[in-house]
């Protein structure tokens, strides 16, 4: 088998004293669609900032096609991210262009093609979105699902090895949220690309992904395929797929005994 | 009682150090800007379109502000000036406290609130809704596409729109004085022109406008970038640059007149 197209070694990560990861190994094939699950606030999204290398690891190393994105200076980094496309949960797109210009940005930013090449280009990434015709509208007259759909396209328009997603599903009707999901496993196969998802829906990521892995608490709690999630005995995963309220996540945010704190006055 | 002093204390310490933290951020974005400024002319059309908005749209308010500021120093002006019977002194008097003063300390207040404000507030939008990163993880650097321009666009803005101010004002002033109270017209345009030193009036002022031209935009670039990224950070950071655009202007002017003028 290959080297894996991203690699993460004992990663460590910590926003001052706050430790976000403490110890995350994982890896994300060529070809492969992974999800990166877990609950709000476990350390899901900085993971694709350390991929990107907005952040830094503080230990452990991150390597994407064989490169250490920690210790890239910023033209290698840019040099790298020009391979890579992440799409934002709420799209970014530039709100003071229109859908055209959005997903011309990254052609006319990085390639010197001529317009009528870059007009075709355009036209290609949107109708594999289905909004070839929404192309002279502005960000603003989108859909939340549409805006995403953009995003998408621009995100694409490098046609980039690795493909990043920040919860590409929050917020979205369920027609919607089904066709973002198509649109992600369609648009890996047909750029033989890679993609990983950061989301917490996982009805729709058993349908789309590869494998999966389960983050709490800074590490990885549970791996595999859709299949072996489904049947799973661990308590933790088990807990998620079925969105129980209590578990080994507990409902209660840690402190001290309850009657205590009732009856004890101040806690 | 000692528990107070140290709070103080403390309070006055975190302030300063605050404040020496502050402008070196300020400082290293300034290098940053400069540094990556090539990058920016290289697509001229991004600086222009940032003149367009910051100079061009500021024009209406700048003009009409000239206008009236020139109408008032005429009449104030004439209402002194005929005490002493100097009635004709007045285009003297009109043109140098434009040309010195009021042109670029007033042109450049109304450019910290109308182009200064909408550059914080387009930048810190810009932030909020994580178009800034999105264009950093697609490999441009947003310092050279989205600041430098806006910065430059403001630098080169700035000295022309105090220098229109003042034409206005001087217009303004031959209005009132000239066309409605009757001074002699020969006597207010050549008094004028007698006594206005061209590199020590007016070149001084545009001197002055550049600068704070410089200022203006750096703080409003600055502080859209650096603002907290939501709907209140935005408005803060909004606020800051008009007070602070505002402070550094007098603050500067008053430094410049000094080493420009003290030979009065």
């Amino acid at each position: 088998m290959s080297e894996p197209l991203v690699r993460l070694e004992n990663v460590r990560f910590a926003y001052g004293e706050r430790t976000i990861l403490r110890d995350i190994s994982l890896s994300i094939s060529r070809g492969q669609v992974v999800a990166i699950m877990g609950g709000s606030g476990c350390g899901k999204t900085t993971l694709l900032r350390l991929i990107g290398g907005q952040e830094r690891a503080v230990g452990g190393r991150v390597l994407v096609d064989g490169q250490d994105v920690g210790a890239l200076g910023r033209e290698d980094l840019y040099a790298l991210r020009r391979r890579m496309g992440m799409l934002f949960q709420f799209g970014a797109l530039f709100t003071d262009m229109t859908v055209f210009d959005n997903v011309a940005f990254p052609l006319r930013e990085h390639t010197d093609l001529p317009p009528e090449l870059i007009n075709d280009l355009v036209l290609m990434k949107l109708h594999a979105v289905g909004l070839r015709g929404a192309a002279q509208l502005r960000p603003g007259e989108l859909s939340g699902g549409m805006a995403r759909r953009v995003a998408l396209a621009r995100t694409i328009a490098l046609d980039p090895m690795l493909l990043m997603y920040d919860e590409p599903f929050t917020g979205l009707d369920p027609i919607s949220l089904g066709v973002i999901g198509q649109l992600i496993r369609r648009l890996n196969n047909a750029l033989g690309a890679s993609s990983l998802i950061v989301t917490h829906d996982i009805q729709e990521s058993l349908q789309i992904v590869d494998y999966i892995y389960f983050i709490s608490e800074g590490r990885v709690v549970a791996q595999g395929t859709p299949d072996e999630i489904r049947n799973t005995s661990d308590p933790f995963v088990h807990q998620f797929v079925h969105a129980e309220a209590d578990g080994p996540v507990p409902f209660h945010y840690p402190a001290g005994d309850y009657a205590t704190a009732l009856v004890g006055g101040a806690g | 009682m000692g528990r107070l002093m140290g709070g103080v204390l403390r309070k006055l310490g975190s302030l300063a150090v605050n404040g020496v933290w502050q402008f070196g951020f300020i400082a290293r974005f300034f290098v940053l800007i400069l540094r990556y400024s090539g990058q920016s002319f290289m697509r001229l059309h991004l600086t222009i379109r940032e003149l367009y908005f910051s100079g061009v749209m500021s024009l209406l308010i700048i003009l009409v502000s000239g206008l009236f500021v020139g109408l008032v120093l005429g009449l104030q002006g004439y209402e002194i000036l005929q005490r002493y019977g100097s009635s004709e002194a007045m285009g003297t008097m009109v043109a140098l406290s434009l040309l010195r003063e009021l042109g670029p300390v007033v042109a450049g207040l109304l450019f910290a609130s109308r182009a200064g404000s909408a550059v914080t507030a387009e930048i810190g939008l810009m932030k909020v809704t994580e178009q800034l990163k999105a264009m950093d993880m697609m490999a441009v650097n947003p310092i050279a596409r989205v600041v430098a321009p806006r910065f430059w666009g403001g630098v080169v803005s700035m000295p022309l729109l105090a220098a229109l101010f003042s034409t206005m004002g001087i217009f303004g002033g031959w209005l009132i004085g000239v066309v409605f109270i009757g001074v002699d017209d020969g006597a207010f345009w050549s008094q004028m022109q007698a006594a206005v030193d061209f590199r020590y009036d007016v070149l001084n002022g545009v001197f002055k406008s550049a600068v704070f031209g410089v200022a203006v935009s750096l703080i409003a670039v600055f502080e859209g970038y650096d603002c907290v990224p939501t709907a209140e950070g935005v408005s803060r950071a909004i606020t800051r640059t008009v007070v602070s655009s505002a402070l550094a202007i007098l603050a500067l002017d008053f430094v410049m007149t000094s080493f420009m003028f003290r030979g009065l």
